[in-house]
C-alpha cells in the first residue's frame, strides 16, 4: 500500500506537492516533477488534486482474516480511578460509549483496575455499562504503567472486545499505548470526535493534528480491538439513572509485582481550583506581561464566586505560572460555562483547548486577535483597564 | 550509564496557517524544529552527564535525509553520539510501527541505562511513542515526568499528574517521557557548534537495526489516516469597543447577569 506517482503524467505543476498536510512531496530539482518520502501517510489528500491524474493509491488487499476480527464484539472504556474515586473521563466516555455501542448493537463494558475497589462499579452502571470488568489485585493498588498494561491486555486477550476507549490523562496515556503494543493494536490519541461504522464494524476517530490546524479521520482496518484516547471535558457527561444495575464481572489474574514503586503522592492543586473541572475559568496570556499580574486575574476569579485560573502557552512557557494551570493543544481541554481570556492572541493550539466553552468572553487591545474569532463577547481594550472595572461591575 | 534520548525533527506547528480560500495548510517559510519536548529530554540527559561521571549520551531520531539536522543541534548542546534511523522502509510508519523501529535501533547500541522522550512531539501530539517503545524493549516506563535523581542503579522520578506529582523509585533500566517543566534547555556551544559541523552522519538502515520488514512503515501500522481536512472556521460573536473600559465592563457584567450566568 502506498502512493504511486506516474512520472510519465505529472506536469509539476505543484498542486498536490501544497496540500500535503505532512510534508511527504517535494518537487524534483531536475525537472520538477514530484517525489515523496518517508513522512507520507497514504492519507490521498494528494490523489484528489492532481489535475492529470498522475496519483494514485496502491491499496493492499485486506490481509487480515475477517472471522478472527469477526471475533471481537463489545465496546469497552477504561474506567479510571485514583483512590477510589472514578474520574470524570470515565464518565463523559461511557456517555459516549452507550450511544456508539447501541449503534454497533454491542455490551458496553467498564474495565475497574486496583485494589479495594469494587465499591466503584455502582456508578459505572448507574453511568450506562452494562458490564464492569474488575480487576481488584494488590499490584494495582497505586497506579504505575507496568501492572496496569498487563491486566488490561490480558483482559483484552481473554474477552476479545472490538473498542476500547481511554481517557487521555496522565495515567491512560501512560499505559494504554503500552497494551496496543501488547495486543498488537491501533491506537489513536486525543480523538475530538467519534463514529462508527455500522457495515464495515469500524471505528472512525476523529482528532487534531499539526497544533490543531488539521484535522485526520483515522481507522484501523486489520486490528483488533481498535482503541482510542479522549481528553478529559471532550464529551459531555450523561446524567446517571439511579439504581441501573448490570453485570460484574470479577476477574482474578496473577500479576507481576510492580517494577515500580510509589514514593509520595503530592496534590499540587489543594488551595487551587483545578481548571480542568471548573464551571469559571479566568486565563491569562502573553498580554498579562508577567507572574505578578495573574493576582489581578486571581482577583476577577474571586469576584466570579471562585473561578479556575488558566493560561496559554505563551504564559506557561515564559514560567509566570506552572504547567498545571495550562490550557490548549499541550495543556488540558475545558469546557467551563464562563471563559475568561485576557491577554491571550488565540493561536490555535490553544482555542483546540478551548473553544467549546458555553460561553467565551476575550479581553484583548488588538482587534484583530484570533481569539475574537471564537468569542462570544469580545472586548477590544486593555485587560489592565477593563478588568479592574469588571471586578467592581460584578462586586456590585 | 548510557542515556538515549529519542528525538523528532518537526515542522514547528505554531507558524502553520490554514489558506481560508483553498483551506489548505500553508507551510511557506514554517522551518523544521528539533521537537521542543525533547529537547528537555536532552537537556535532562545532559545534566545527568554532568552529575554521573562517565556518562555516554546517545541520541537517537528515526526520519528522512533532512532530519540529520536536530542531531547536529543534539551534538552542539553536548551529545556524544547521534543515530539517524532512516530508510524508506519507515515510511508512513504510525506510533505502533515508528516505536517497533526506534526499539530495534536501541537494542543495537550499547544497553541503554535510561531512554528518555519529550512528553510528546508537536506536530502529532499522541505521546505514544515513548511508552510502547518502554514496551518493545521489556522497560518500565514512567510518562510525564518533571525530575529524576540516580543512585545506585535506581532512579527516583517526579511524575505529574492532571492535579499534583507523584514521586516513583524505579530500576534502571527504565524510560521516561519528559515535561518542559524538567529544566531549561541550554543552548549550543560554540565548540560543540564546531563537532556537530565536523559530523559525517552516515543513515542507518532498517536491516542494519535487523528490523523485521513485517512491522515496518505503513503496511505495519494497524492505523489508517482516511480523511485529512481543516476544522470548521470559527464564527465570533459580538465585539465591543471604542468605548470607556468601565462602560464596556459593566455592559458585560449585566449581560452575565442577564443571561444568568452568575
Amino acid at each position: 500500500m502506498g502512493l504511486k506517482i506516474d512520472l510519465d503524467l505529472c506536469t509539476g505543476c505543484g498542486a498536490c506537492v501544497a496540500v500535503c498536510p505532512f510534508c511527504a512531496l517535494a518537487q524534483r530539482a531536475a525537472d520538477g516533477k514530484v517525489e515523496v518520502n518517508e513522512a507520507c501517510t497514504a492519507c490521498g489528500a494528494c490523489v484528489d488534486v492532481c489535475p492529470v491524474g498522475a496519483l494514485s493509491m496502491e491499496v493492499a488487499e485486506k490481509k487480515a482474516d475477517a472471522a478472527a476480527l469477526d471475533a471481537f464484539r463489545g465496546l469497552w472504556v477504561f474506567a479510571e480511578q485514583r483512590g477510589g474515586k472514578v474520574q470524570e473521563v470515565a464518565f463523559e466516555l461511557l456517555g459516549e460509549g452507550r450511544v456508539l455501542a447501541d449503534k454497533l448493537g454491542v455490551e458496553l463494558g467498564a474495565v475497574l483496575l486496583g485494589h479495594q475497589v469494587q465499591d466503584c462499579a455502582a456508578t459505572l452502571f448507574e453511568h450506562g455499562a452494562d458490564k464492569v470488568y474488575v480487576v481488584d489485585h494488590p499490584a494495582l493498588a497505586a497506579y504505575t504503567a507496568e501492572p496496569y498494561s498487563e491486566a488490561m491486555s490480558a483482559l483484552i486477550r481473554k474477552y476479545k472486545p472490538e473498542v476500547v476507549l481511554a481517557g487521555a490523562t496522565s495515567m491512560g496515556r501512560g499505559f494504554i499505548a503500552r497494551v496496543a503494543i501488547q495486543v498488537n493494536a491501533g491506537l489513536t490519541a486525543d480523538c475530538t470526535e467519534l463514529g462508527v461504522d455500522v457495515d464495515q464494524r469500524l471505528l472512525l476517530q476523529t482528532r487534531p493534528a499539526f497544533g490543531g490546524n488539521i484535522m485526520a479521520c483515522i481507522v484501523c482496518p486489520d486490528h483488533r480491538p481498535q482503541m482510542a484516547t479522549v481528553r478529559p471535558k471532550v464529551f459531555k457527561q450523561p446524567a446517571p439513572t439511579a439504581g441501573r444495575t448490570g453485570q460484574l464481572v470479577a476477574e482474578k489474574l496473577d500479576l507481576k509485582d510492580p517494577v515500580v514503586k510509589v514514593l509520595e503522592t503530592v496534590n499540587a492543586m489543594q488551595n487551587e481550583v483545578n481548571v480542568a473541572g471548573a464551571e469559571f475559568i479566568v486565563t491569562g496570556g502573553r498580554g498579562v506581561g508577567g507572574p505578578e499580574n495573574f493576582k489581578l486575574l486571581a482577583e476577577l476569579a474571586e469576584a466570579l464566586g471562585g473561578a479556575a485560573i488558566g493560561a496559554s502557552r505563551a504564559a506557561v512557557d515564559a514560567g509566570w505560572i506552572s504547567s498545571f494551570h495550562q490550557v490548549g493543544q499541550t495543556g488540558k481541554t475545558v469546557r467551563p460555562k464562563i471563559y475568561i481570556a485576557c491577554g491571550v492572541s488565540g493561536q490555535i493550539q490553544h482555542l483546540v483547548g478551548m473553544n467549546s466553552s458555553d460561553t467565551i468572553i476575550a479581553i484583548n487591545k488588538d482587534p484583530d486577535a484570533p481569539i475574537f474569532g471564537v468569542a462570544d463577547v469580545g472586548i477590544v481594550g486593555d485587560l489592565f483597564q477593563v478588568v479592574p472595572e469588571l471586578i467592581q461591575a460584578l462586586k456590585k | 550509564m548510557h542515556i538515549v534520548v529519542c528525538v523528532k525533527q518537526v515542522p514547528n506547528t505554531t507558524q502553520v496557517r490554514i489558506n481560508p480560500e483553498t483551506n489548505t495548510l500553508v507551510r511557506d517559510g514554517v522551518e523544521s524544529i528539533l521537537n521542543p519536548f525533547d529537547e528537555n529530554a536532552l537537556e535532562m540527559a545532559l545534566q545527568l552527564k554532568e552529575k554521573h561521571a562517565g556518562t555516554k549520551v546517545t541520541v537517537l531520531t528515526m526520519g528522512p535525509p533532512q532530519a540529520a539536522e536536530v542531531l547536529k543541534e543534539a551534538v552542539g548542546r553536548g551529545a556524544d553520539a547521534v543515530v539517524l534511523l532512516c530508510d524508506r522502509a519507515f515510511a508512513g510508519s504510525d506510533t505502533w510501527a515508528t516505536s517497533y523501529a526506534l526499539s530495534t535501533a536501541i537494542r543495537k547500541l550499547e544497553p541503554a541505562d535510561l531512554v528518555l522522550f519529550g512528553k510528546q512531539a508537536i506536530d502529532g501530539d499522541t505521546a505514544q511513542v515513548g511508552p510502547g517503545v518502554a514496551d518493545w524493549l521489556g522497560m518500565p516506563c514512567i510518562a510525564y515526568a518533571r525530575k529524576i535523581e540516580i543512585a545506585d542503579g535506581r532512579a527516583v522520578v517526579e511524575r505529574a499528574f492532571e492535579d499534583g506529582y507523584e514521586k516513583l523509585e524505579t530500576p534502571l533500566p527504565c524510560a521516561l517521557t519528559v515535561l518542559k517543566e524538567a529544566n531549561v534547555p541550554r543552548m549550543a556551544s560554540l565548540r560543540g557548534k564546531m563537532a556537530a559541523k565536523k559530523l559525517a552522519l552516515q543513515p542507518t538502515t532498517a536491516e542494519a537495526v535487523g528490523a523485521d520488514p513485517a512491522k515496518l512503515g505503513l503496511n505495519a501500522s494497524p492505523t489508517r489516516v482516511v480523511k485529512i481536512f481543516s476544522p470548521p472556521p470559527k464564527t465570533g460573536g459580538v465585539k465591543w469597543q471604542g468605548e470607556e473600559p468601565a462602560v464596556l465592563a459593566q455592559r458585560l457584567a449585566d449581560l452575565l447577569r442577564e443571561r444568568k450566568l452568575i
